[in-house]
This record gives structure tokens, sequence and C-alpha cells, in this order.
């Protein structure tokens, strides 16, 4: 475990939202290996779009220390090439898609890392064949359903190369085909990522290990234990204590 | 929604460069909008046709486009002929229909109409993204592109959420009448249509960024440059340049 390369590390992160009270994350520690495959599952409110969100440098925590590839990072500055390595995956994927057609969303990335016109497309259309979703490119991208618009924004923020990915609710709002889809995509990726979810089944297929988020605070594998049971209830409605 | 129905094809029109088209139709709808002279205007009106003939676009469509200029155009018959001094066409006890004003009339109806042509043959033939591949080449600042570019993408998100907040608001009885309570309602939806779109930009800006978003303007568009395209835009300047030399002389 030790031996394994650590590529995100947060210590003692302390962020509350201005004008609140109450710490969104407190003393909250992280640490990110490479080749993990985490998931997290937790409360809404908990905090945890606001920690994805630390890691990329868009909310500044109060206190408390963020290393990426070994390096601290402070100021926006210092997370602008870190970007391009970590790739987010948003809750809406409209906030995601932002330009007029399939391709240009897809090779945005690729064409702000300073590849060619002709590279950047061809990025795109290899991006997009690999998630099985090719012959878009044209298309106008609000006019997509809400699967086609997830898997392209997958497809947008894997053209950019990350060595790491989170995803924020991958699965919220879609149905069971374009879900198995995406575990299928996951398992097949050779990535270190952390999925955020409340979709018990698709965290458990998609990753190794299951971290939890309570008041501000992470909780690892070691402290909890979230599993599902099926059981028959074999004394009706009469109390029961279950072993 | 906005439709982009013109934009695929391929006419001659649809091939050339988005720069040379959008120079082309500046220049002449400057001149068609300032010439005084109802003759020369019929000239340029011609040479639109002459252009949406050239785009190959599909006529009915072209008509539908154009069809909500004649409601401003029916309002402008109506008013100004009657309105207007000078020489007297017609009067009908106290209403007085003036020769000036229809002659005014039937220049603002053909430069109208010669305008919106002018921009469906030569606009409208190319997607958003070209347009603002084009824009960008003419030094237009990548700030205002980005304006228009983000407008067109997320106009249809905003009126989806208003629908949302209407049907919302439906759902629970609301039934907009005449009465402070709906005023009310109604101010209420704008204002929650403006926070839901501020933090959407807040949310569009952070996904931006995460993608290495450097308030650069790229596009993908790849135009060959051709001898076309200069051809067009000498040929578009001399027709312009000769009707306006002709109106002068006329004068």
């Amino acid at each position: 475990m030790n031996n394994k390369k650590n590529i995100i590390r947060l210590k003692n992160i302390t962020f509350s939202y201005p004008g609140s009270d109450i710490c969104t994350l407190d003393t909250l520690d992280l640490e990110i290996n490479k080749g993990d495959r985490l998931g997290m599952m937790a409360p809404n409110g908990s905090g945890k779009t606001t920690l994805l969100h630390t890691i990329m440098g868009l909310c500044k925590p109060d206190s408390g220390v963020i290393e990426i590839f070994g390096k601290r990072l402070k100021q926006e500055k210092d997370f602008t090439p870190i970007r391009s390595k970590i790739g987010l995956l948003f809750q809406d994927s409209d906030d995601q898609l932002f330009c007029p057609t399939v391709l240009e969303d897809v090779a945005f990335g690729p064409l702000n890392l300073g590849f060619s016109q002709q590279d950047a497309i061809d990025i795109a259309k290899t991006t997009l064949e690999k998630l099985g979703i090719q012959g878009v490119e044209k298309n106008v991208t609000h006019r997509m359903s809400g699967g086609q618009k997830r898997l392209i924004a997958l497809a947008a923020v894997l053209a950019m190369e990350p060595e790491v990915l989170l995803l924020d609710e991958p699965t919220a709002g879609l149905d069971n085909r374009v879900r198995e889809k995406l575990i299928n995509i996951l398992n097949g990726l050779d990535i270190t990522y952390l999925v955020i979810s409340h979709d018990f089944d698709f965290i458990k297929a998609v990753t190794d290990k299951i971290y939890s988020m309570e008041s501000g605070k992470i909780l690892t594998d070691e402290k909890i234990h979230i599993h599902r049971h099926e059981h028959i209830h074999k004394h009706g409605k009469r109390p029961h204590v279950h072993k | 929604m906005i439709e982009e129905k013109f934009a695929s094809g391929q006419s001659f029109i649809h091939k050339l460069d988005p720069k040379t088209r959008i120079v082309a139709v500046i220049i002449l709808s400057f001149a068609a909008a300032l010439c005084d002279i109802f003759f020369v205007a019929v000239l340029y009106f011609i040479i639109s046709t002459v252009l949406i003939v050239m785009a190959r676009l599909n006529r009915k469509d072209v008509i539908e486009r154009i069809k909500p200029v004649f409601w401003f155009l029916l309002m402008i018959w109506i008013l100004i002929p009657i309105t207007f001094d000078g020489q007297i066409l017609y009067q009908f006890s106290w209403l007085k229909i003036s020769g000036t004003g229809v002659i005014l009339c039937c220049k603002i109806t053909i430069k109208s109409i010669t305008i919106l042509l002018l921009f469906t043959s030569l606009v409208a033939t190319m997607s958003i993204a070209s347009l603002g591949n084009g824009l960008h080449k003419l030094y237009v600042p990548d700030k205002l592109i980005f304006l228009l570019l983000m407008s067109y993408r997320y106009i249809a998100v905003i009126e989806d959420e208003y629908k949302k907040l209407l049907r919302a608001a439906k759902f629970r009885g609301f039934r907009p009448k005449t009465n402070l309570h709906s005023y009310k309602t109604f101010a209420y939806l704008a204002g929650m249509l403006f926070v839901r779109a501020s933090f959407r930009a807040q949310r569009v800006h952070q996904a931006m960024l995460c993608r290495g978003f450097n308030q650069k303007f790229h596009s993908l568009d790849i135009y060959q440059a051709n001898r076309f395209n200069f051809i067009f835009l000498i040929g578009i300047s001399a027709a312009g340049l000769s009707l306006v030399i002709l109106e002068k002389i006329w004068i």
C-alpha cells in the first residue's frame, strides 16, 4: 500500500462557505494513490461536491494543505497545470458542455492544451469512438439526450488524458442502459478515480474501496461498513432484531 | 430553440469563408440601408435574391423566415401614409393619404426585405460556431464572441428552467390574472431565473477552468483559402460601389 505512488493528498482541510458558520469540510484528510478506484457514499449536503471542487482548486480552503503530484498548491496559478491532469465530471452535464457542437466540446480541452486543430479533432473523434458514441460529432449539444450528454461530458474530460478522474454523481438521472455502459467504460479504463454517488450498486461495480463522509470528515473503509442485504421477514410485522 | 435550418448545404455560398461572407453582408446591407432612390433599392433587392438563389435554399423556408418582418411592414403601411405630410394622393373626408408617405413605405419595405434576404443568404448559411470563427478572424474581441456562443448554447437551457418554474407554479394552482398576486409571482419567477442563471454561469466557468480555459477562442473550422473568396468579395464590393456611384450621379 505504502509503495504506491501518492497522487492527491489533502491534510487538515477546513472549508466553510462565506456567511456560514458550519464547516463544510472540517480538518479533512484524504489520500489518493495511483491505481486507486475509490467510491464515496454520503448523505446530501455532507460536502462531497465541495471536496471535489477543493481538489480542483475551485474552492479555496480556509486552512490545510493540498498536495497533488507531490507539489503543494496554494494559488490559482498553481492549480492551472494540475487541472489538465485531473478530470472532473460535473453533476449536471449542461454545465460542462458549453460549446455549440459535440466535436467542439470534446476538442475544447485539447485545444487549450495547445494541440493543433487537426490533432484536437483527431483526439476528440478517437475519444468519442472509444466511448461508443461515434457519429454525433456535428450534433448540437443541447439537443442530445441526458444519457448522451453525460457520455459526451465524460469524453470531453477523457480527451485531456487525465491521470485521475473525479466523478460527481455520474449516474444521477440516467437509465439502466447508459448506467451499464458507464460501468463498462469505467471498468475498462486504466486510470485512478474517485466516484461520488448515491447508487450503491454502481459504486460496488466500479470501485475497490468505499468511503463515506460525515460532518465534513471522511470515514475510511476501516471505520465504516456500508453493505446491503436482502432478507425475508419471516416474523412478519412482529418486532424483531436483525443479527 | 434556435434552428440552424440553412447552415448545412453544398452551394457555392456555403463553401465561402465565413469571414468573406460577413464582410460582404456588412458592405451590402449598409449600402442598401443608406440608398435613397427607389430604383436603386430594387437593384439591391435583385442582388439579394440572386444570392438566395445561389445559396440554393428552400424557397418556402426562406419566406417562412422573413415572415415576421411583414408584421412590422404592415404597421408602417398603416401609419406612415396617413401621418406623413406632402403631396396628397387620395382624400377621404379628414383622412389624407400622402403620396410621399407611400413612396417612403415602398422604400422601407424593399430595403428591409433586401437586408433580411442578404443575411439569410450569407449569414444564416453558416453555423453559429462558424459565425464565431469568422468574427474572430475579423478581430472582434474574443469576449464578445464567447458572449454570442454562450447565449446560443444556454438560451435553450434558460427557457427550459423558465418552463420548469412556470410548471411548478401551475401545478400548485397558479392562474395568471390581472392582479398583484400574479405580478408578484411572475416577478419571483424572473428573479429565480436570474439566480439560477448566475449560479449556472458560475458552474460553467468552473467547468471551463477545469478544462484549461485561458480566455482564448479556438475554433475547429477549417476553410481553405481559395481565390473564390477573393473574387466574391471583389464582386460584391464592385456591385455595392457602382450602385452608390450610380445613385450619386442620379442626384
